[in-house]
């Protein structure tokens, strides 16, 4: 066999080329999502700022009317945005700990060794891949006045439930956590998962008891777990759309005014009444409290992680 | 303190018997060593008295109470696990005092019995640090400290130092051992190394494919394997084991034929031995040593000499092409790789098992 001894520069100059493919090859597998993001989000996105700086003419067709940022001080300072805000919270409040919670639950549930558990994991996990049309459709029937679950039970619900001022927001939140409780199992039973087997045996020898065990050794074990699912989850509420949209629909029930989450008035915002500069600045807010939440939400959440291992 | 007694346990998982019939008894203040290979089923045993399995027949005691259906946290054991399983989001000291707690221990009597222990292993400046910032050495100093500090009947060790560097496991075996014979707790010690077996046990329960196979003392289980897998797992390296047959000599005394070579038992074996028996032979390495008579016991073709430091490996093949291993100091000559050579086996160092059950062959009573 003969070797080929490269002089330095040489050596140098064949690195920096094998480097050089490596790196187009990686920009190269990376190109078509990149495309893809630019086009239906990152344009988008950027675009949007620029309409929020302009007035809607009142009449379709009309040029719009550059306003800057007072547009952001008109439309963040109405009422319509700050109790469409309000609501959103209430909504937020409502589907993420309740669907966090019930999630754990089925996930510890699921965890013992119990015959025919397969099919109570699979029907768990179910929610997560079942479409919010289909639902929506299902939840809409179960919340008929007339055939619906509840006169089924003898309880009346008149006004029916999804007109009802006080009832339409929490009935929407119910079929809402109902979706998102397949991703929490998910997420729960990977974190429940993940706890070491011999750290409960060790804290079952140490003489804990199944609730200690549960509330000292696999809460604090599962922490990460749980933030990450409350930061998924509050995302998830706070985009929540089709179901309000299905069950509620742009009626002028005074029941969509309970129900207008941020997401969907940006859209009767931008569908109804044509004012793409108000839709724009509150889907800037809804962004800007999204991220806002989050980087809370790590900022306090995240020091009672424990991730040690 | 207390006994702790294997009455005929058996645990089978669906088809599997991971252990078979297995009935010991471990003294009061004792350091019983289950030495075995990978799934030979001495975890299991171990899990057995810490009830985090449970039996599927016979029954453990420990004490005087049998414990088949005791909750772990009631039969006053303690573990030590091989991944140690200290709690991570809690820092030293309430890792050591965990048990304690679950115990209701009131707050002054905790943290004077956290110190003590923490002295005792050298873990004071560590108290407040969580098991992430610890070294392996440390964290297995925690979860003894964990395992001693409210004084259970019981320690169960499970392979407690197979995650520590060689050298490290040297100096954490000699603290063991040290702190089991300061406590005198009753320990069932869990390995598959031979060398921790050998330098701590009192005794050493060997077990395999989930049967004990021999309990004895380390001297006692080395000079006097029970039978062919004893003989072949004690040991580094282990013993050479080779089939033989029991044939006359011309003088008419009993000898052993191998192949390429002759054995002599010793003669208390043989009235045991009986022309044209089969069976293994087996001589220690150190029993061994390689001759410049043109007629040794055995001839054999060096494969490798290995160099250990203190001494030196030869391992040589003989005509059925299996191995012997012959231990040499290191300022014996050493062979040339291919070389052909004579082997010497020291008088009365032959041990002889039965082909097939794999028993000794003892002399007769």
């Amino acid at each position: 066999m003969t070797t080929v001894e490269l002089s330095p520069p040489r050596l140098l100059h064949s690195r920096r080329s094998r480097l050089r493919r490596e790196a187009l090859l990686g920009y190269g597998l990376v190109l078509p999502a990149l495309a893809v993001f630019a086009v239906f989000s990152f344009y988008p996105f950027i675009r949007n700022f620029k309409v929020a700086l302009y007035q809607s003419p009142p009449v379709p067709g009309l040029p719009s009317r550059y306003v800057g940022l007072h547009q952001f001080g008109h439309v963040l300072s109405s009422s319509n945005f700050l109790e469409s805000l309000l609501t959103t919270v209430i909504f937020v409040a409502l589907v993420v700990p309740i669907s966090l919670l019930l999630g754990l639950v089925l996930a510890v549930a699921a965890q013992r060794k119990l015959a025919g558990l397969r099919i109570y994991r699979t029907i768990f996990s179910s929610t997560v891949v079942s479409s919010v049309a289909v639902a929506a459709v299902v939840f809409g029937t179960l919340m008929n006045p007339i055939v619906g679950l509840l006169p089924w039970l003898g309880i009346s619900t008149q006004p029916p439930l999804l007109e009802n001022t006080t009832w339409a927001l929490p009935a929407i939140a119910v079929m809402s956590i109902w979706q998102f409780l397949g991703l929490s199992f998910i997420i729960m039973s990977a974190g429940l998962q993940s706890v070491p087997e011999e750290v409960l045996e060790a804290s079952r020898i140490d003489g804990a008891t199944a609730w200690t065990r549960f509330w000292r050794v696999t809460i604090p074990l599962l922490s990460p777990t749980i933030f990450f699912a409350i930061v998924v989850g509050t995302i998830y509420a706070f985009q929540t759309f089709g179901q309000i949209d299905i069950l509620i629909g742009f009626s002028n029930d005074p029941a969509r005014l309970h129900t207008n989450v941020l997401i969907y008035n940006i859209v009767t915002t931008l569908q109804q009444e044509n004012n793409a500069g108000a839709a724009a600045v509150m889907s800037i807010a809804l962004f800007v409290l999204t991220l806002l939440l989050t980087l809370v939400q790590m900022r306090f959440l995240e020091k009672r992680v424990s991730y040690g291992r | 303190m207390a006994r702790v007694l294997f009455h005929e346990v058996t645990k089978r998982f669906d088809e599997t018997t991971a252990v078979d019939r297995f009935t010991l008894d471990v003294e009061d203040g004792e350091l019983l060593v289950l030495l075995g290979p990978s799934g030979c089923g001495k975890t299991t045993v171990l899990r057995t008295v810490a009830g985090l399995e449970e039996p599927t027949s016979g029954t453990v005691t420990i004490g005087d109470r049998v414990v088949n259906d005791i909750d772990p946290k009631d039969r006053d054991i303690a573990m030590v696990f091989q991944s140690y399983a200290l709690y991570p989001h809690l820092t030293v000291a309430r890792n050591i005092e965990f048990p304690l707690r679950q115990r209701g221990v009131d707050k002054v009597e905790r943290e004077r019995m956290v110190t003590e222990v923490a002295t005792t292993l050298d873990l004071d400046g560590l108290l407040s640090r969580k098991p992430a910032q610890l070294s392996g050495g440390q964290r297995q100093r925690v979860a003894l400290a964990r395992a001693i500090v409210r004084s259970p009947l019981v320690f169960l060790m499970d392979e407690p130092l197979s995650n520590l560097d060689a050298a490290l496991r040297v100096q954490t075996r000699a603290d063991i051992v040290a702190l089991q014979s300061r406590l005198k707790t009753t320990t069932l010690y869990v390995t598959h190394d031979q060398v921790e077996a050998m330098t701590m046990g009192h005794r050493i329960a060997v077990m395999n494919h989930g049967v004990l196979q021999q309990v004895a003392t380390p001297t006692e289980l080395y000079e006097h394997p029970a039978n062919v897998f004893v003989a072949g797992f004690l040991g580094s390296p282990g013993m050479n084991l080779m089939p033989g047959r029991v044939a006359s000599g011309p003088d008419g005394a009993l000898l052993v034929a191998v192949t390429d070579g002759v054995l002599y038992p010793p003669a208390s074996l043989t009235a045991a031995l009986t022309p044209g028996q089969e069976v293994v032979a087996g001589v220690r390495p150190e029993s061994m040593s390689l001759t410049t008579e043109a007629h040794g016991d055995i001839s054999a073709t060096v494969v490798l000499v290995e160099l250990l430091g203190a001494e030196a490996h030869v391992i040589a093949r003989t005509g059925d092409e299996s191995h012997l291993v012959v231990r040499q100091s290191w300022s014996a000559p050493r062979p040339d790789q291919g070389e052909r050579v004579s082997v010497r086996v020291d008088p009365g160092t032959l041990h002889l098992f039965a082909t097939g059950t794999g028993d000794r062959v003892s002399p007769p009573p």
